[in-house]
């Protein structure tokens, strides 16, 4: 342990530790699924003081996709001359009726894309297939989809389709902040999304609700000086934005992506996965670029979102249970054969939970 | 999912895609891969960018960028990708 994490970890103690004995231990959410899998692998966690938890927010694209939305990519699946294009992460995810590798096994073409300039050129490759593009992920994935729609209308390729999921972070902070009482002291923010939105956008979560809310990157020092920056925040009866990720991060974002962006997409209300339906949470085709919706293409409606028996996996993105207190971890659902979406991706707090906590989850439980 | 990767651009090119535009061959540590700049048009040749599913993000400077990889590496190891399930970059084991 280098002495500048040293340091911080022995003001974390000290700070948390005052804060225990007034009665006031600390809860911090991370939003992103990417500091979920961190914090383990770095061994952050283990350098914590016991008195500060740790509870894992609704950060990963593919955990808060509805099974609607599953069911529905598996449907178009099974029409005539479709390509479905697709983020890796999302092939395995189950809904009602199985999952895209099912609909792989049966026949479907099922394409694993890097990027969304790839389904663009499955589309010009592929002009007697339908390609449907699965557009799902965070502010950082969407701008990348804006652009690849832009230039798909630009060189008129019509056979592009896109299946729209895309997510906004700070309406679902809203959400989980607005509902009541939210034990949660304060929020370590996303580093890349936030690269995009930049970090003023958290105001006015830190105002509203009274919650720091620090910018973090990856690595083991910085999300540690993010968790003291918020803990000193909390101990000083201070609620604002913090960047400690400011070299990468500005206070406005990536103005180029949000414009493209808001040129193509318009904000919708969205379902989450086992939360349910977010106002103003998700992004849709703006009409001027309507006849790439592969909903109304199809004339199709996103089915209900139905958990499984027995996952728990909405109470462990809004922060209400640990993977541990699921009946189904590590017995019923594992990575190899995944009950809920946080099993599956990698990302998923139950992934990262069954990958590097499984022996300390079992003692809990 | 939302994790961007740095690279060094080795090159800029006219990608002939009208709204994609420039694009660039970025260099991840051995692992080559093209990136779209159309949302970082200030970026030339030999800066670092963070590169997220195909479409450069974000300017970083040479120091930030090696700290970035590196704390990427140390944070995620063999999970360290792009988007997705792919492609991951290699070669980055035994450099270290």
């Amino acid at each position: 342990m280098t002495s500048d994490v040293q340091a911080v970890v022995a003001e974390l103690n000290d700070l948390c530790a005052d804060l225990e004995a007034a009665g006031k231990p600390v809860a911090i959410m991370e939003i992103c699924g990417t500091h979920t899998v961190s914090l383990f692998r770095t061994g952050a966690k283990s350098l914590l003081p016991s008195s500060l938890r740790l509870v894992s927010g609704p950060g990963c694209p593919v955990c808060v996709t509805s099974q609607g939305y599953i069911d529905l990519a598996c449907d178009l699946a099974a029409e005539p001359d479709v390509i479905i294009a697709t983020y890796g992460d999302m092939v395995r995810v189950p809904g009602a009726r199985g999952s895209l590798e099912t609909m792989r096994g049966e026949g479907a073409e099922i394409a694993v894309v890097y990027s969304a300039r790839d389904a663009v050129k499955l589309a010009e490759e592929n002009p007697t297939k339908r390609v449907i593009f699965l557009s799902v992920g965070f502010e950082t994935t969407t701008p990348g989809t804006a652009l690849s729609v832009l230039e798909a209308e630009n060189r008129g390729i019509d056979n592009l389709l896109i299946l729209a999921q895309n997510k906004l972070v700070i309406p679902a902070m809203h959400a989980l902040l607005g509902g009541g009482e939210m034990p949660i002291n304060g929020f370590l923010c996303p580093g890349h999304v936030s690269i995009v939105i930049g970090s003023d956008a958290y105001k006015p979560i830190a105002d509203q609700y009274g919650k720091p809310c620090v910018v973090a990157g990856f690595e083991l020092h910085n999300m540690l000086l993010a968790l003291l920056h918020i803990v000193r925040q909390v101990a000083a009866g201070e609620n604002r934005v913090e960047n400690v990720y400011s070299l990468t991060v500005t206070e406005p974002g990536n103005l180029h992506a949000q414009a493209i962006v808001d040129k193509v997409f318009q904000p919708c209300d969205a379902v989450w996965r086992a939360i349910g339906m977010i106002p103003a949470s998700g992004l849709e085709l703006r009409e001027e670029y309507g006849r790439f919706d592969a909903l109304s293409h199809f004339d199709l409606e996103m089915g209900p979102d139905v958990c499984p028996a027995g996952c728990i996996c909405g109470e462990v993105i809004q922060g209400q249970a640990t993977p541990a207190e699921c009946k189904l971890f590590g017995t019923g659902c594992t990575p190899i054969k995944p009950v809920g979406p946080c099993m599956v991706s990698s990302e998923g707090t139950c992934a990262a939970w069954f990958r590097y906590n499984r022996n300390t989850a079992r003692t809990v439980e | 999912m939302c994790l961007a990767v740095p690279g060094k651009i080795l090159e800029i090119v006219d990608s002939g895609e009208p709204v994609i535009g420039r694009t660039a061959m970025v260099d991840f540590q051995g692992s080559r891969l093209e990136a779209s700049l159309a949302m970082v048009p200030e970026a030339e040749v030999d800066d670092w960018v963070l590169v997220h599913a195909g479409f450069a993000m974000s300017v970083l400077d040479e120091k930030e960028a090696k700290e970035n990889w590196d704390m990427l590496k140390a944070a995620l190891g063999d999970d360290v990708e792009l988007v997705g399930n792919e492609p991951t970059p290699k070669g980055d084991e035994d450099d270290q």
